[in-house]
């Protein structure tokens, strides 16, 4: 099933990728693990994959994926590289634009910093299938910002009360700020098997009784994922490998495989 | 003065039928240009000339709904640019149609002349206001700061308020107007439609309200309070190891 092109979407893409963008309200939910891993398991669909790491105060797919990059989103900004040179390959035949350090002086919403990302964004578009959007932790207006230059919204969380009261949060905040009608969900360290519906199916009770449904509308949150906790993802992680490539046939792997299906339809 | 060079001609201005558009734009007071008839300049004017005209409400000469759509097309854009807030007013003559029904559709167009007037001139020059349908108006506020924008919407209401419309010689005339509004969200994700239908959310408030009074949205935030948590706890046991069915 592929994910319902949202009615309140603006004015349709000119050309090229799908924009989504992966947030979670609380950090350290797996947000950019997942993005990594998903890139990967589009990429090996056959898509062609970019992951802009749009956290620019604290960015870390470099730390994800062990990249050291010389070039990054700071040098495009500043001038001193162009997109071509910024734009590098990953382990798992996709592309980033990594955010790199000294980008703390961009984590401000000015008008500069959303020329910048409306302007990088409308020059990717039309190379990629896919663009994915790393954003960071937080509601903040530079997460908000860069959740709204997608189409596609993945909200991360995981069972944690924190976790889900923050993706609860941020769902709200994007159901009704950005006028979004549907929203996807991906639950991580998921306990047990159907733990992810369950979730689900909670925060869209709770979202239909206190966002409501305005006359006319309705908001779906749909669940896109359930990623079992799982040792795969843990040394994955400890040892900055992508998981896809050196743990593709653990639990979590196939689900994030199952992931990039459901978005490719 | 410079003396033009014929151009190449692609077409040729003998041929055309301006007869209506020429009428069109002398019906509407609109001063006929100054150059050469048929010749490039003068065409170009009399173009420029239909455009105002198709951008403009013929009662009031306030921008018309087409010219309005495209004004805030625009402003989404800028807003997504700039981060600015911009403020969409909304705004309906209250009973109408009773005006109309009492004193007749003359004094109907009196009264929207003089709202228009009204709400013009309550507002800043760079301010688009639009007559949008019948006795429908709205407001585009560029670079609107949040906490003023009830400020000035109860202004112009105000200012409507305290009109007195001549409708008949010795006739005076009162009328109270409703307003809704709603912010430009200064994120990318918006079009005018949306915009629109929030704001016109906020009216229909106003109206059920009990008319004369003006409503914004409510700035959202992102606390979740005691109550949402409850419910979004309430049937998770989230320490349960067992698989569900």
């Amino acid at each position: 099933m592929s994910m319902t092109t949202d009615p309140a979407a603006p004015r349709p893409t000119r050309s090229g990728a799908r924009t989504l963008a992966v947030t979670s309200g609380k950090g350290g939910v797996g947000k950019t693990f997942i993005t990594a891993n998903l890139a990967a398991a589009l990429a090996a669909r056959g898509e062609k994959v970019l992951v802009l790491d749009a956290d620019l105060g604290l960015a870390n797919l470099d730390v994800v994926l062990n990249l050291h990059p010389k070039l990054t989103l700071h040098d495009v900004f500043t001038e001193k590289a162009t997109l071509e040179q910024a734009i590098l390959p990953a382990p798992g035949g996709f592309s980033v634009l990594l955010a790199g350090s000294g980008m703390v002086e961009y984590s401000r919403l000015t008008p500069e910093v959303r020329d910048k990302l409306l302007h990088i964004i409308d020059l990717v578009k039309p190379r990629f299938d896919w663009v994915l959007l790393d954003t960071g932790a937080g509601i903040s207006d530079v997460v908000l910002f860069a959740v709204s230059l997608a189409t596609d919204v993945l909200v991360v969380a995981t069972p944690e009360p924190t976790s889900l009261t923050d993706a609860y949060a941020t769902i709200k905040v994007l159901a009704t700020q950005q006028d979004r009608r549907h929203v996807g969900l991906v639950v991580n360290q998921a306990n047990r098997v159907g733990e992810g519906k369950l979730i689900c199916g909670q925060l869209q009770q709770v979202l239909q009784r206190f966002v409501g449904p305005t006359p006319g509308q309705t908001f779906k949150l749909e669940l896109f994922g359930e990623i079992r906790s799982d040792q795969a993802v843990r040394q994955a992680v400890l040892k900055r490998q992508l998981m896809l490539e050196h743990y593709p046939g653990c639990d979590a792997a196939q689900s994030i495989k199952a992931l990039a299906s459901k978005l490719l339809g | 003065m410079e003396h033009r060079l014929p151009a190449p001609a692609l077409i040729d201005a003998q041929l055309l039928d301006l007869d209506q558009a020429l009428q069109l734009l002398q019906q509407a007071g609109a001063l006929l240009p100054d150059e050469e008839p048929l010749s490039a300049a003068w065409l170009q004017a009399v173009l420029n000339a239909l455009c105002d005209l198709s951008s403009r409400d013929a009662l009031t000469s306030l921008v018309n709904r087409r010219s309005f759509e495209m004004a805030l097309a625009r402003e989404v854009d800028r807003v997504a640019r700039s981060g600015e807030a911009a403020l969409l007013l909304m705004l309906d003559i209250d009973h109408f149609k009773a005006v109309n029904d009492t004193y007749g559709h003359g004094a109907g167009d009196q009264v929207i002349r003089a709202v228009a007037r009204a709400v013009e001139q309550t507002v800043r020059p760079m301010d688009l206001v639009a007559r949008v349908g019948g006795e429908e108006f709205a407001i585009i506020l560029p670079n609107c700061a949040t906490h003023v924008g009830l400020a000035v919407a109860q202004r112009v209401r105000e200012r409507v308020s305290e009109l007195g419309i001549e409708v008949a010689p010795g006739q005076m005339l009162n009328v109270t107007v409703s307003l809704g509004g709603a912010f430009a969200p200064q994120w990318v994700r918006s079009s005018p439609l949306l915009w629109t239908e929030r704001a016109d959310r906020q009216l229909y408030r106003a109206k059920a309200e009990g008319r004369n009074r003006a409503c914004l949205e409510p700035q959202i935030d992102s606390l979740v309070s005691a109550e949402e948590k409850g419910m979004l706890f309430a049937s998770l046991n989230l320490d349960t190891q067992q698989d569900l069915p």
